[in-house]
């Protein structure tokens, strides 16, 4: 008998494997539903699975009968938009921050110790703060995914550009090479992949962050609902609301690794 | 001063001192090194041999003491008139091998944007493609560094410090992390490289047989003081300093020009028989 470490299942064995909790679970919320409504057919806690179902259909493809909108796609255009254009504010941050620090001793003896102290701050104790300054608009629930995200994503790109192999910045300089080209030509390029780790590690976060905002001041979006139907115990709604927000975060991350793996080839040769 | 158009490149060391907080690592280096010499540099671990490469590389400042170059005082810093082959970890992993060896001539001839666009680029790649061929790594051109065996990475390395024609080529330990059957063929490639480009070269090396071999000249680094109650007080300096016979080839410079593909010092791939790609599967 082999050792345990040394056992692997086969790929479809792995495939399998991989299925049988969700399988599991499903059965799980099927049998404890069905056993609760048999008890209480007014049951709101575990809803059945006919019951989602009219729900989704309610909430995706007929108009609300009070704002004619369809409200899934509504909310669903709504959070994604505060979140792509917070995360792409927080990469752009991100990266030049990251990158400058990592590079330019001055600056970073200057902005480290900052962003380390800034980074600790956690965001959501000064959301009142910003809404006391920013309003309670976009702005608001947008900073405040930034404020959570780009110091994370900062420091982070500090630590990847410091680790740089000093080799290769001193054969660049003999190359002839100005700070601004060294950057340019040698950190820069291989920051990319390392940013789109950083991107897909904090996205978790970022959806946190604005799921919270949503829920304190808004009049539309995933969180926004979820926290409004809470009131009457739809459980029917927000079960599939946090089915379908997991749904997209896992899509989005499946997107960043495959932009990874597809624009920068370099960085997966070599397994570095 | 002039030899067919091109400044002599010498190197003067006067009274050197470097020390390290209170351990003292080189002490009272002199030394005088004429255009296109190879200067091979042996000595026991922590003899300081590096340290010197480093201060000619300008990483690391004397302490006491002057390094001039044709003259005048060496910049504090890296700069294109000295190459560097490190032992590994100095080629860009997110550029192919010909992007590699371009990136040089594009850095000179870009300030802004350090790429080269149209006729330019054209060009340089002519350029890059003949040293390409000069150093047989013309097939994996648009190969990643990391699917290189070490012994191409060295060769590309060492091609990349040559491209922007350095008058100084440093030499770190480059041999130290390969097989020995392909040491000899880096053995070729340098000592060509050498010829062609009429630098001067300083070469640190573990190897006693390659230092005799390659040099023309061979500079031994040893303490010759020792306070056995404090190790750190006295540094090594200069204990031999060997003219050698070297491997100097009658051929014209090319310094600035083209290295034509069937020149007799273009590397045959016969030459590179042990040198095979690294196998990824």
């Amino acid at each position: 008998m082999r050792r345990l470490i040394n056992q692997h299942p086969g790929r479809a064995g792995a495939l399998g494997l991989s299925v049988l909790p969700f399988i599991v679970l499903i059965a799980a919320y099927l049998y404890c539903s069905h056993a609760r409504l048999l008890e209480n057919p007014g049951d709101k806690l575990l809803p059945a699975p006919s019951t989602i179902t009219a729900t989704i259909h309610r909430y995706a493809f007929e108009e609300d009968e009070r704002s004619g909108e369809y409200l899934l796609w509504n909310d669903t255009a709504a959070s994604l938009e505060r979140l792509l254009t917070a995360l792409a504010i927080s990469a752009l941050i991100g990266i030049m921050l990251g990158v400058v620090i990592g590079v330019l001793p001055y600056l970073r003896a200057t902005f480290a110790p900052l962003l380390a102290v800034v980074s600790l701050i956690p965001p959501l104790a000064i959301l009142p703060i910003l809404f006391i300054v920013v309003g309670l608009g976009e702005t608001a629930k947008i900073t405040l995914i930034v404020i959570g995200v780009a110091p994370v994503i900062a420091r982070d790109l500090a630590m990847r550009a410091a680790e740089l192999p000093g080799e290769q910045i001193i054969k660049a300089q003999t190359l002839g090479a100005s700070t601004w080209q060294l950057v340019l030509r040698v950190v820069l390029p291989q920051m990319w992949p390392r940013l789109v780790d950083s991107l897909r590690l904090t996205l978790g976060s970022a959806w946190l962050f604005l799921i919270a905002a949503e829920a304190i001041a808004s009049t539309e979006g995933l969180g926004y609902r979820i926290f409004l139907v809470r009131r009457y115990l739809a459980m029917d709604v927000i079960l599939p609301y946090v089915a379908w927000i997991t749904l997209l975060a896992f899509s989005m991350d499946g997107l960043l690794r495959l932009l990874r793996a597809k624009a920068f080839a370099w960085a997966k040769v070599g397994g570095s | 001063m002039g030899q067919g158009g091109w400044l002599l490149t010498q190197v003067t060391v006067k009274r050197l001192w470097k020390e390290f907080g209170a351990q003292v690592v080189l002490e009272n280096v002199n030394l005088h090194i004429d255009d296109h010499e190879f200067v091979t540099i042996v000595g026991a671990s922590g003899c300081g041999k590096t340290t010197f490469l480093r201060m000619l590389l300008g990483v690391e400042t004397p302490s006491k003491g002057q390094f001039l170059i044709d003259g005048e005082a060496l910049p504090s810093e890296p700069g294109p008139d000295r190459g560097i082959v490190f032992q590994r970890y100095s080629l860009f992993p997110h550029l192919s091998v010909r992007q590699n060896l371009l990136l040089g001539l594009e850095l000179a001839g870009s300030p802004l944007l350090g790429r080269l666009f149209g006729a330019k680029r054209r060009r340089a790649l002519e350029r890059a493609d003949e040293l390409l061929d000069a150093v047989g790594l013309r097939a994996a051109a648009d190969k990643y560094p990391q699917q290189l065996s070490g012994g191409m990475q060295q060769r590309l390395s060492i091609a990349q410090s040559v491209i922007c024609e350095p008058k100084i080529l440093l030499l770190d330990e480059p041999f130290g992390a390969l097989d020995p059957g392909i040491t000899a063929d880096m053995h070729t490639l340098i000592i060509k490289l050498w010829n062609m480009n009429k630098m001067t070269i300083f070469m640190v090396t573990h190897d006693l047989q390659e230092s005799f071999e390659l040099g023309t000249r061979l500079l031994v680094f040893d303490k010759v003081r020792i306070d056995p109650q404090a190790p750190d007080a006295f540094g090594a300096t200069i204990t031999f300093n060997i003219p050698l016979k070297g491997q100097r080839a009658k051929i014209p410079r090319i310094r600035g020009g083209e290295i034509p593909a069937a020149h007799p010092l273009t590397l045959q791939p016969s030459d590179l028989a042990d040198d095979k790609p690294r196998d990824y599967s």
